[in-house]
């Protein structure tokens, strides 16, 4: 990409939830980073209804075989660039169920993800850290 | 000349650059409402250009014609009312017989524009949204035309902008009337609708629809449609700041006054938005056309006996 769309990009985070089948526990933390403590619209990021509208897609819970097509299906319709995180331990590796029958994950075997969250759940202070690691490593540092 | 109005100074360059600056204020307030630091003063022109580096996706199934001109219609309309709102301020000679009406009626395209963009885009959430806001504007005109009638029966039947801002130098603001007072307050809920801010978000209601009309719309097409709203968010209030409260005035230690007037207006939105929750449609229509109606009947009626 280049550097002005790097920089368009990055002031405007829009970011579109996906929870793939996880317990909602990271669903919660991520709720906590809009509330007044953490406010995230300080730097622009909020959550949007259509991945259409998404900057970011963020990727909640265990990838198994009945969620694969359509987390598959919603990576192609949004409108690129798109930016992929996985957050908590189930999305960036598998946790506990990762000798589970239904594990089709991680996440990283079926779309490529720019950022690994993990935690159980993942504080909203690690998540925070882990938009400024992503979006240093866009800018290439 | 008029090329520089339409495109610079009062039509579309300033009113997008105002209605931008004012979506921040919007944005700020809410924050600030709920206890937030909220965005910084460069966030919608930030969301604006990132908007304009996405890719733009087209439905599969959805008819394309229609998909991508419904944003340019809505716009093109939007600057037209910023057009000549701004030639009522700035050159008030300028004005002629029934802009008020031909403002009514480019009020209602950029919401057609929505129903047509949510209808071609043959998605689900998006016709429910697009059936919604039809539904919605059905509630909304017939009370919005009677309440602009009370400032137009108290400068003696005059339907044009000159006429009423005169008056309202002549005889002091609408708003200090009951029945001016009463069309305000109808207006005020009307505006609330016309922006689909809470409690009339119904068409675009988030956490139902998603997006509603604008769930399939990216890129540069959905920068279109939210450089509109911007827009309406100044055009709107300024609309009834010139109707209710004596109009603005650009000339040295009155363009303060004039701004904090339209502020006013705004921020009244804001708190509106802020405390209500979103109501069903049939509530709305029923808010509309029974509450509302009844009141700017009223308001006519005591605009006639001239109180």
């Amino acid at each position: 990409m280049a550097n002005w769309k790097i920089n368009a990009l990055t002031r405007s985070l829009w970011v579109f939830h996906l929870s793939a089948a996880s317990c909602n526990n990271c669903d919660i933390e991520i709720l906590d980073l809009l509330t007044p403590r953490h406010d995230v619209e300080r730097f622009g990021i909020v959550l949007t209804g259509s991945i259409r509208h998404a900057d970011v897609m963020l990727i909640t819970g265990i990838v198994n075989r009945k969620n694969v097509p359509r987390i598959k299906r919603l990576y192609e319709q949004a409108a690129k660039p798109i930016l992929v995180v996985a957050v908590g331990t189930c999305a960036c590796s598998g946790n506990m169920f990762r000798t589970s029958y239904q594990f089709a994950g991680p996440l990283d075997k079926i779309i490529p993800v720019d950022a690994y969250i993990p935690g159980c759940p993942p504080k909203p202070e690690a998540m925070i850290d882990g938009i400024v690691k992503l979006i240093g490593k866009l800018k290439g540092k | 000349m008029d090329i520089f109005r339409f495109l610079i100074f009062p039509g579309f360059l300033f009113a997008a650059l105002v209605g931008l600056i004012f979506t921040w204020v919007d944005r700020k307030v809410t924050a600030r409402l709920q206890w937030r630091v909220g965005p910084p003063f460069l966030q919608p022109f930030y969301d604006f250009g990132k908007l304009l580096v996405k890719e733009i996706t087209l439905p599969e199934k959805g008819e394309r014609f229609s998909f991508l001109s419904a944003p340019f219609f809505g716009l093109l309309a939007t600057v037209l009312v910023a057009f000549i709102l701004g030639l009522t301020i700035t050159v008030p000679t300028r004005g002629f017989v029934g802009d008020l009406i031909v403002i009514l009626y480019l009020l209602v395209i950029p919401a057609l524009a929505v129903i047509v963009g949510g209808f071609a885009s043959a998605n689900p959430l998006a016709s429910v949204g697009a059936s919604r806001e039809m539904k919605l504007i059905m509630g909304y005109e017939l009370p919005f035309i009677l309440a602009i009638l009370v400032p137009v029966i108290k400068s003696d039947f005059s339907i044009q902008l000159n006429q009423i801002l005169f008056f309202q130098q002549q005889h002091g603001a609408n708003i200090w009337s009951l029945s001016g007072f009463i069309a305000f307050l109808v207006c005020l809920l009307v505006v609330q609708a016309k922006l689909s801010f809470p409690p009339f978000d119904i068409a675009e209601a988030e956490t139902e629809l998603m997006a509603g009309p604008y769930i399939e719309y990216s890129g540069a097409l959905l920068a279109l449609y939210r450089l509109t709203r911007a827009m309406l968010l100044f055009l709107l209030p300024l609309f009834l700041t010139i109707l209710f409260f004596g109009g603005v005035s650009l000339s040295g230690c009155l363009l303060l006054p004039s701004i904090l007037k339209i502020l006013l207006v705004l921020v009244l939105i804001i708190l509106i938005k802020n405390t209500n929750p979103r109501l069903r449609i049939d509530q709305g229509l029923r808010f509309f056309w029974v509450n509302c109606t009844l009141l700017s009947v009223l308001a006519i009626l005591l605009a006639y006996l001239g109180l």
